[in-house]
């Protein structure tokens, strides 16, 4: 039987993927930011997952204005690296475990989560930037160590789907793994954020206090945390902080009771606040 | 539909409102997101844009590099930064120009913790109209 083992908590931000292909993560810039993610690689190592469901969205790169899906499942054999206005990353493309994700696809549809199905898409850094981060670098011609079903969720477009609906996928996410036949280690990442605001007058805008607390209560009132309104998001965390709602997937897929195996956040990565966390189901 | 959101300053929150008004402009901001629109836009500017049936004011703004115009006539920051892409010109420097504040303050700025949240919730704090 397929099992989630643990989730990953990752912001995607692009100049990180940036840094990483043009070999500068050792500037005094960049240092700290990568150090963080130490520890992660190593656990990566340790705990090499068959496969990866990544949440995650597109930014306007496989999907423009004229096609919003709130939830699209990738089911295609693998996804390349897309171009987002500056070429493609040179990192490897990704492979699909396709059977799995069909039938993801078709118990989540069961389960009443009206999913768009993707057999074509390019994915964007939301998808390769985490799992850059988590396994160092890999060239266009290597391989990733794992197998990787992408869920792109609408962050772009107000609303969001809400905190309370990405958890509840999450479990619903978790019911469909947890009945595919094939013995698999599985892990959930859910990425984006943390605090940032791109857009306008205000863009900047970091709020420390509030992502400390979203990490703390990751573990200490998941729940609870789930219900956090979107205004909430847009105001103390900035506008394109609405993107942590994608965090909840990953959180309403493990166990009520996680352990917190590793943090890291670091104010900044180019206009971002960048958050990290490690949760293991016991 | 009361907008709960409307009182956030400096923020335009990308609606169902905002989003059928700048259609047309993210369309064409993200045909730069690949080779061949930007070819088409370098080699007739004119000719690319009239591809996309934006107002007037809105390709104005095009025209003009004024990225919070652009905002302000339903652009959004993902589609929008395409163009500053095409310009050059990366996320944190667009923030840069959008903010006022410039470049390098703006890049000081976030070296030193980014734009703190007191002061920055409701446009009452900044002496705007809710
Ligand atoms: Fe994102």
């Amino acid at each position: 039987m397929a099992r989630i083992t643990a989730g990953v908590g990752c912001s995607h931000v692009p100049a990180i993927g940036v840094a990483m292909d043009t070999h500068i993560t050792d500037q005094p810039y960049w240092q700290p930011v990568f150090a963080g993610f130490e520890k992660s690689r190593e656990w990566m190592k340790e705990n090499t997952p068959d496969v990866i469901f990544l949440v995650y969205n597109d930014h306007c790169t496989a999907f423009d204005a004229s096609c919003i899906p709130t939830f699209a499942l990738g089911c295609a054999a693998e996804f390349q690296p897309a171009d987002e206005g500056w070429g493609p990353r040179p990192v490897p493309v990704v492979k699909n475990h396709q059977k799995l994700a069909s039938h993801i696809a078709q118990s989540l549809i069961l389960d009443e989560f009206d999913l768009t199905i993707m057999n074509e898409m390019d994915v964007d850094h939301g998808l390769t930037v985490p799992l850059s981060v988590m396994f160092g670098e890999h060239g266009p011609d290597d391989e990733w160590p794992s197998l990787v079903i992408p869920l792109a969720v609408n962050v772009v477009q107000y609303p969001a789907p809400t905190g309370n609906r990405c958890f509840n996928l999450g479990k619903a996410v978790r019911k469909a793994i947890e009945s595919f036949d094939e013995d698999l280690n599985v892990m959930i990442f859910g990425t984006g954020g943390m605090s940032h605001q791109l857009q306008y007058k205000r863009a900047g805008l970091i709020n420390p206090e509030w992502d400390k607390a979203f990490l703390d209560r990751l573990t200490a009132d998941p729940v609870g945390l789930s219900k956090t309104p979107h205004v909430e998001y847009l105001r103390e965390a900035g506008s394109e902080g609405v993107e942590m709602v994608m965090w909840h997937v990953m959180r309403g897929a493990l166990n009520d009771e996680v352990k917190e195996v590793h943090r890291h956040y670091h104010v900044p990565a180019s206009n971002t606040a960048v958050g990290h966390i490690i949760l293991e189901n016991v | 539909m009361d907008k709960d959101y409307e009182d956030i300053p400096g923020t335009f929150v990308f609606d169902a409102d905002r989003s059928r008004e700048g259609y047309h402009l993210n369309q064409f901001c993200i045909s730069l997101g690949k080779q061949k629109g930007r070819d088409a836009y370098t080699a007739d500017p004119e000719a690319h844009l009239a591809k996309f049936p934006m107002t007037e004011e809105q390709k104005q703004a095009v025209r003009d590099q004024d990225w919070n115009r652009m905002l302000e006539l339903g652009g959004n920051i993902y589609y929008t930064a395409k163009l500053a892409a095409y310009h050059g010109i990366n996320f944190q420097n667009l923030a840069g120009l959008m903010t006022g504040m410039g470049v390098e303050a703006y890049r000081d700025m976030m070296l030193h913790g980014g734009r703190p949240i007191e002061g920055n919730r409701y446009k009452k704090e900044w002496g705007e109209e809710e």
